[in-house]
This record gives C-alpha cells, structure tokens and sequence, in this order.
C-alpha cells in the first residue's frame, strides 16, 4: 500500500501545485519520484513529528494542501494535541497518513502497533477518518481527501497487501462499499481486514450461510444509511478490524445502535484485545492470535447464528 | 506613527487591559504587560496588515504564541481596527468569542493562530513561512514566544527545522520576562541560557530591551534575514510592566485587581481606562 500511496500522491502533486509531502524521517527512495517531479515540496522534518503537524497545520492555513507521512503511531499519538489543536481546531486541511496501521508492524513490539488510532482520531471535531482495504481504495480515498476542506486522518497498510477491488471502482467517503451481497449475515470490514473477511465469507458460504461484505473504507462519518439497511436486514452483524474491540469502527457502530428505537440486527465485534501484544511474531501471528481470522470470524458468526456450539 | 505617540499607545493598552482584568475577573496580566510593547510595535509599525482585508494572502502573519498573552492582544487588535472597540464589551461574558486564549482564525479577525497550549505557534508559524516560499509569496511571520513556553521540546524541533530549512522569513521573540507561572524561569529550566540556546540552534540570535519600542521596531526590521537564517530577538522583559507595584512580582500572573489598583494603575499610567 505505501508504494501506491507513493505513486498517487506523486500524480496529485503534478496535478496540484498545492500539494506538499512531509515526512517524518522515513520512507527513504519511497519519494524519490515525488521529489524528483516536485522540488521544493518534499520536506523531511526529521523525527520531530510535534513540529510536523504544526507545520503541516500552518502550511494549510496559508492555502497549501500539505500531507503527513510516517509510522502510524508517531503521526497519532505521539503528536494528538498538535492533531486535536492545529489541524482539527483550525480546520487546516491536513492529511495525515499513518502507514503499517494495526499489526502491519507486528514484529517491531507494541511501540509500533497502532490499535488505538481510530478511536482517539474519530472524537475530533472537524475529521475525517478513512482506512481503505487496498491500493484501489487508498489512491481514491486520497484523491476524495484532497477535495475536502478539512483535516483528513488515514490509516494504511505497509506493502504486500492483495488488490481486492477492481478497477473500475467508485468510491465516495461516507458511503461504504458493497463488495459482496449476501442474505443471513452481513460482514462489515474497514482497512486491510478486507481479504480475511472475503475469506470468511467463502468459509461461510461452504457452511451454507451467504454473507453480505461491506468495506467501511470511512470511519468518521459513519455510514448511518448503510448501518440502518444492515441492522434492520440481517439477524447478525460482525464488524471486523484490526484495531482495539475498543472504541474503534465497532464501538462506534455501537453508539450510533444503541440509540437506534429498535433494530432487528445483533452487533458481533472482532478486533485486538484491550492489552499490549508481549509475544513477538508476524502480522499473521498477531492477528491469529487476536482471533482476526477467516476461520475464527466464520465460527463465531456461526456460533451467533445459532448454526453451531460455542 | 512616532515612537512617542507609540508610547501612548502602549500606556492605553495596559490600562485597557488591567480594567479588564478587574471587568472580567481574568488573569494573565503580569503576562500581558510584558509583553504590550512588542505587540504595539508589530501592529502599529512592524507589520504589513490591512484590517479591512485580514485574510489577504500577501499579508505579514504574526502568531501570539504565548496566547495567555490574549487579553493584551484582544485590545491591540479592536484599537488597530480589526474589529469595533465595541465588541470587547462582550469579553467573560456567556457566548463571547473572547476566551483567555486566542480563538481559531475564522472567529475573530485578525488572528492567525489558536494558541493557550504553549509550543504550537512556532511550528504553525515556520509552515506559513514555508508556505511563502512554496508559493512565492514575500511576506514575512513572527512569533512571540514566553521564556516559560520554551519549556516545551516542539519550540526546538521547531528551531531545528527552520535553520535546517534556512526560513529567512521567521522571526521570533523570545518575551523574556524571568518568570513562568509558579517561579523563576532560571530556576525552572534555565531559562538565563535562551539566547545561546538559540545560537546553538542555527538561529541568527539577538538580545533587546523587549519594552523599549524603538527596539522592537529594531527587531522586526530584521527579517528577511540578510544571514539567510531565521532570527531570534531575546527580548529581556519586566513582568507586570508600567505599574509600578505590579512589575517582577508574580503574583500577578494569576492574582485580578481591586477596583482600587485599577485606578491606581491608570493614573501611574496617566490613562483614563
């Protein structure tokens, strides 16, 4: 995903003039082609990522469209109140990016997961928080975040991940896609979780059980429209992400369905458990370990279906 | 403007303000009249601003770092003419714009940075000089910083960059006024070092007498940097400046005047409030 992140915002930048590309220190050759093609507009700001978004947040407000890149947590949680004051409070059309959001960084210990970001992002008034599912929904999302007057947070993959969408695709932020329909149960995925949860879904099918798939590449605005078809839909709804069970997409699926007058659908949620991960291994590892698997998601929707034991 | 009528100024900004004080029941005004001289210079002198046109894309930008320095700059601002001096009236009461800190730019004219949380303006500050640049625009920035608010480690990334960047077109002043909320800056986190600090940091560095507007009006002429380097002044400051039983006592950093000290005030001032 950071190579497609790389290409498109090389694109934009020959497109608008106005697009300057921060980073904090990382992403060496990544960028050559951006510098390269737009000199004067790639700013290494070192590992000094408190300054970066006040930068960023001031190039913004003097009619630049400045975009942050660098390790999910260090562009989160290391600089939120430069987040929550100079972009959000401004409205400075910032857009942060966070690369090897999740698990994708499983390997380098818990000071470079990133389960938190979605639920200490999507409070700010003033963002937009997207986490697309592949390089076809990272280069859209991108371009539909440049067009927005304020402050954009994104959390992607690293590299590798599988192109899931083809490519023809129409995306518009707050409106999840429907990747596949299905009639017992639906499967609500946001970020890179997507090919897990198609696998789930094919997991599914084998048992007889047909799953609708719908990628919640918008976080923040939450996609109410798609949320009240689904719930009034389906007797069960799991929501899949690689991030904490707390306070992320499925936490707040489950605010906005708590205050609903009465829904038929029951909310099921994977994700990481409320503690930092001490055993070190691949992301895949990680997320089996989180209970983030197509075999784990299709029992327990099984389970919650009432088609199984628990 | 001449630097006596200048003067006038300044003296009608402190009394505006310690009035208000007392109106509104709000603090900061030790930090307040520090730093009155160097605010009348960058808007009366210093800066290319037009209050009918506060968004112009070529204008100077000038960033209130220390933003609990607001209550002063709230009064510079309406008696420049950014807004009716009438507006102020509302200031401490329910629903005003007027907080104790400078609200986000589209609130109130004239503002260019939301600052309260110290060590935000200068990084914010050196993106709109990168942006100049970028945009090939020659307009200059300045922050005004506190001696406390150096406290804050994004202030020297910040310095790092912009001499990394050799930002000719940043000037920061350093409101050095000895004292941070509860005791010496010295004495807190040896604050007496800031102007090798500074240096140390790539910045051309240069020491005033942060109330003497004629010095200020010295500092602000030096950008565009001739070094190619972003500038620091260090200005050394009095806490509580022009009131005589206010000045270098810390107290009041947070203490409101009795109606009695106002009048007081003005009259040492030679200003009806």
């Amino acid at each position: 995903m950071r190579n497609a992140f790389a290409d498109e915002i090389t694109r934009l930048g020959a497109a608008d003039p106005r697009v300057v590309l921060l980073s904090g220190d990382i992403g060496n050759k990544l960028f050559d082609k951006f510098k390269q093609n737009h000199v004067g507009r790639f700013f290494n700001c070192g590992v000094a990522e408190a300054n970066m978004m006040g930068v960023a947040a001031g190039m913004a407000l003097s009619g630049l469209r400045p975009v942050i890149y660098t390790i999910t947590p260090f562009t989160t949680t290391r600089c939120f109140e430069q987040i929550r004051v100079d972009a959000c409070y401004h409205e400075a059309p910032v857009i942060i990016v966070g690369t090897g959001a999740g698990l994708a960084y499983a390997e380098l210990g818990p000071t470079h997961h990133s389960c938190e970001d979605l639920a200490i992002l999507r409070v700010l008034p003033n963002i937009t928080v997207l986490a697309p599912a592949d390089e076809m929904e990272l280069r859209l999302c991108l371009r539909a975040a440049l067009g927005l007057p304020g402050p954009v947070y994104m959390r992607i993959g690293k590299k590798g991940e599988p192109v899931v969408h083809k490519k023809d695709l129409a995306l518009e932020i707050g409106r999840s896609i429907t990747v596949q329909s299905g009639s017992d149960v639906c499967l609500v995925s946001t970020g890179t979780m997507l090919p897990v949860v198609l696998s789930a879904a094919r997991a599914l099918a084998g048992k007889g059980v047909t799953a609708r798939v719908e990628s919640f590449h918008t976080v923040k605005p939450l996609d109410r429209h798609t949320l009240a078809d689904v719930f009034s839909r389906y007797a069960v709804v799991a929501v899949v992400e690689e991030h904490s069970r707390l306070g992320g997409l499925g936490g707040s699926i489950a605010e906005w369905l708590a205050a609903q007058a009465s829904m038929q659908g029951r909310l099921i949620s994977f994700g990481t458990a409320d503690e930092f991960m001490h055993e070190i291994g691949s992301q895949d590892y990680a997320r089996r370990r989180s209970g983030l698997t197509a075999e784990n998601i299709a029992g327990q929707v099984l389970v919650a279906l009432g088609k199984a034991a628990s | 403007m001449k630097i006596d009528e200048l003067q006038s100024v300044a003296r009608k900004i402190r009394a505006r303000t310690i009035s208000n004080s007392h109106l509104t029941q709000t603090p900061h005004l030790g930090s307040c009249l520090s730093c009155v001289d160097i605010l009348v210079a960058v808007y009366f002198h210093g800066l290319r601003i037009d209050p009918r046109n506060p968004t112009d894309p070529d204008r100077d930008r000038f960033i209130l770092s220390k933003g609990h320095g607001a209550a002063a700059l709230f009064q510079v601002l309406a008696l420049r003419g950014f807004y009716p001096e009438s507006m102020l009236d509302s200031y401490g009461q329910d629903g005003s714009v007027f907080a104790e800190h400078p609200p986000a730019p589209s609130h109130l004219p004239g503002i260019e940075a939301a600052t309260g949380s110290l060590g935000h303006g200068l990084p914010m500050g050196l993106g709109m000089a990168l942006a100049a640049r970028i945009r090939k625009k020659n307009y200059q920035v300045v922050a005004l910083l506190s001696d406390g608010e150096c406290n804050e480690g994004s202030v020297w990334e910040a310095a790092m960059m912009a001499a990394a960047q050799r930002v000719d077109n940043l000037l920061v002043i350093v409101d050095f006024n000895k004292w941070q909320a509860t005791g010496r800056s010295e004495d807190i986190l040896g604050a007496n070092s800031l102007p090798d600090k500074w240096r140390a940091f790539g910045w051309e560095t240069h020491e005033m007498d942060g109330n003497d507007i004629g010095q200020c009006i010295e500092a602000l002429s030096r950008i565009p940097s001739r070094s190619g380097k972003p500038v620091a002044v260090i200005g050394h400051t009095v806490k509580g400046k022009g009131v005589s039983f206010m000045e270098d006592d810390n107290n009041w950093h947070y203490r409101i005047p009795t109606a009695e000290e106002v009048d007081a005030a003005c009259k040492e001032l030679g200003v009806v409030a």
